[in-house]
């Protein structure tokens, strides 16, 4: 099968989608002729211009209001918020307008809009590296995306813009550039399924985003130098949340170790332990759930230290290895 | 000046209509009949009014915190307003809302909005729809002057400009934000010159008058509506009470509202109206108890319709999966 980056798998998704539909639209910051900050719509303004890719001042706030106002309207727009880190400028039009407009209007509108933006640490300091995925979980209304490979990129993109809901779906800057397979046939991946990366039966970790690859490495080593053997389940969608595959496999493995690279007080590895523990796997498991997640500090810039900020292969083998005894 | 005798007198009855509403459920606020607070626009009537008959019925509107008037002149009916403010099923939002959340989409309002200036980026997306999907819809867009000091507006005010979309931005300013007055908000006094940093016609008009604020809008949605993008109206008002249910309004005397009382838009239409012999004193009171009876109607509607079910809480959240 050929092989395809994220980046490619994203822009591929956007692609097809505004080819297949003539509502969806891009706007956002430098997305025109630079092609975006990490060059995921190059080409695309040639291709389908000015209109259907709107280049955008830096106006955040508008940017993820426009898209609301449009989406209430009868477009499908694909907004991009060019770091998460970002996000927050716009929080009032996501937050406030695009999760509840539905709910407070008692039917009358809806808001199927995507908001697509880059999270993960990319040597760029602490305003430009956060995983703020856990804010947005916790906001009824909202559904929150959040791949690993090219393949669910694809799949979950696609899926998203035909989602009549608005969906934040969280790319990796590091995810740009991994390689994997994606076929050339048109395909849908849909939200609130999550996949098993990897079978074993000693232990589950389950990862998100970036830190998939990194938990598939871990459970390489433990096979090869420790004979454990990992199950890495991958939720892909945190709203809504395949709890049933996670819980199956933990009852399988008897054992948890939840990895994010978001700040691990407050992230999203409380609300899944929290979900194992009210579930019947309470009764499998044969140790303490750990969550290895990024240090609670802004993200720092210096490589030593953000490697450090980082959850990292060892760490995840570390845990794993305190929980299989 | 192309109104008929008849659409003055409709545009005189919505302007009571919306008085008398916001009047009852004053009432029931202060009494604690309806439940939480609730933003009264009495003293506002004519920007309302005024500026929703200056559209068309397919123009979309998107209104505020303050936003009784908006969703009455755009044509929504009262008995569903109020059973919404008491919480029922039957009401607008299935009683999910309220006061704060009012909305009748089906007159193509976009919504009363709980954050100061939220709606105005919102206005702006449906403009850029309008624009995309090659319909000839403009957008009115109502927001106070507290919401001129917020990012939104000018982040939406300026993107409306630049991708050159149908919108009136149309503020109402009352004199406060809340309890702040103007000169403490901002530095200078005539508002609508802020429409020129954003490269956009702005002009500031007496709200009072129903009239002028009708051709204003009617002039200004034209514009956008024939491409030349968006524009600024500042409509001088007043709100007579108080920002929400608890509020002494130790911030202004108690002259300065009886001046701005005398300024009364409905009473000022109405006598014009006499003068012009467009209606008598009979036919305004026959206009006023019909009103009376809309309202004592929409308030047994209310009263008698049951309240959303426990069971369905979830409901609206979202859109569900189609089977």
């Amino acid at each position: 099968m050929r092989q395809l980056t994220g980046r490619q798998a994203v822009a591929e998704a956007l692609m097809e989608e505004m080819m297949r539909d003539e509502k969806v639209f891009l706007l956002g910051e430098d997305i025109g002729i630079y092609g975006g900050a990490f060059g995921v719509t190059a080409g695309f303004i040639e291709k389908f211009g000015p209109e259907r890719v709107r280049n955008t001042p830096i106006s955040e706030a508008a940017i993820v209001g426009a898209a609301v106002g449009a989406s209430m309207t009868g477009m499908r727009p694909v907004c991009e918020i060019m770091f998460m880190d970002f996000v927050t400028i716009a929080s009032d039009q996501l937050v406030n307008q695009a999760a509840k407009l539905r709910f407070m209007f008692g039917g009358q509108a809806k808001a199927p809009m995507v908001l697509r933006t880059p999270a993960g640490a990319a040597a760029a300091g602490g305003q430009h590296t956060q995983s703020l995925e856990a804010w947005f979980t916790h906001i009824p209304g909202l559904k929150v995306v959040m791949p690993s490979t090219p393949y669910d990129l694809k799949g979950l993109l696609k899926a998203s813009i035909r989602d009549d809901n608005p969906v934040l779906f969280v790319e990796h800057k590091l995810g740009y550039g991994e390689k994997g397979e994606v076929p050339e046939e048109d395909y849908v991946i849909p939200l609130g399924v999550a996949d098993i990366k990897r079978e074993g039966k000693d232990v589950t970790i389950i990862a998100t985003s970036h830190m998939v690859f990194k938990a598939l490495e871990a459970a390489k080593y433990l096979e090869q130098k420790e004979g454990i053997d990992a199950e890495v389940v991958d939720p892909r969608t945190l709203v809504p949340l395949d709890i049933d595959t996670i819980v199956n496999s933990v009852c399988k493995t008897g054992r948890a170790v939840i990895v994010h690279e978001a700040c691990e007080r407050g992230g999203v590895g409380g609300e899944i332990a929290a979900r194992i523990i009210d579930s019947r796997a309470f009764d499998y498991l044969d140790a303490p759930i750990k969550r290895v997640g990024g240090l609670n500090i802004p993200v720092p810039y210096c490589p030593v230290l953000e490697k450090a900020y980082i959850p990292s292969v060892e760490k995840i083998v570390k845990a794993v290895k305190e929980v299989v005894y | 000046m192309q109104l008929s005798k008849e659409t003055q007198i409709k545009m005189y009855e919505d302007m009571l209509k919306i008085r008398a509403f916001e009047e009852q459920v004053d009432e029931f606020i202060s009494r604690g009949a309806i439940t939480g607070t609730t933003h009264l626009c009495i003293g506002q009537e004519a920007v309302a009014v005024g500026a929703c008959y200056a559209i068309r019925h397919d123009d979309y509107i998107a209104s505020t915190h303050r936003g009784h008037g908006h969703c009455i002149a755009k044509g929504a009916q009262i008995d569903k307003m109020m059973a919404e403010l008491f919480g029922k099923e039957t009401g607008y939002c299935k009683g999910r809302g309220g006061s704060l959340h009012i909305v009748d989409m089906s007159t193509n309002n976009l919504g009363a909005n709980g954050i100061v200036g939220g709606g105005i980026p919102i206005a702006v997306g449906a403009a850029l729809s309008v624009k995309m999907q090659k319909q000839d819809k403009v957008v009115v867009c109502f927001f106070g002057d507290g919401a001129m000091n917020q990012g939104a507006f000018h982040e939406a005010a300026n993107l409306a400009s630049v991708w050159k979309l149908p919108v009136v931005f149309l503020c109402e300013n009352n004199q406060y934000g809340m309890s702040t007055p103007l000169n403490e908000a901002f530095n200078i006094k005539d508002l609508s010159i802020r429409a020129e940093g954003y490269g956009m016609e702005g002009i500031t008009i007496d709200g009072n008058d129903l009239l002028e604020v009708y051709q204003t809008v009617k002039d200004f949605a034209e514009k956008a509506r024939s491409g030349e993008g968006p524009n600024l109206i500042v409509a001088e008002t007043y709100r007579w009470k108080g920002h929400s249910k608890s509020d002494p309004r130790k911030y202004r005397t108690r002259e300065e509202e009886q001046e701005w009382m005398k300024k009364d838009p409905i009473a000022a239409f109405e006598k014009k109206l006499i003068k012009e012999g467009i209606l008598s004193e009979q036919k305004a009171e026959e206009i006023k108890e019909k009103v009376e009876k809309i309202i004592e109607d929409a308030v047994k509607y209310a009263q008698e319709s049951p309240y959303p079910s426990v069971e369905n809480i979830t409901d609206y959240v979202y859109v569900e999966e189609e089977a």
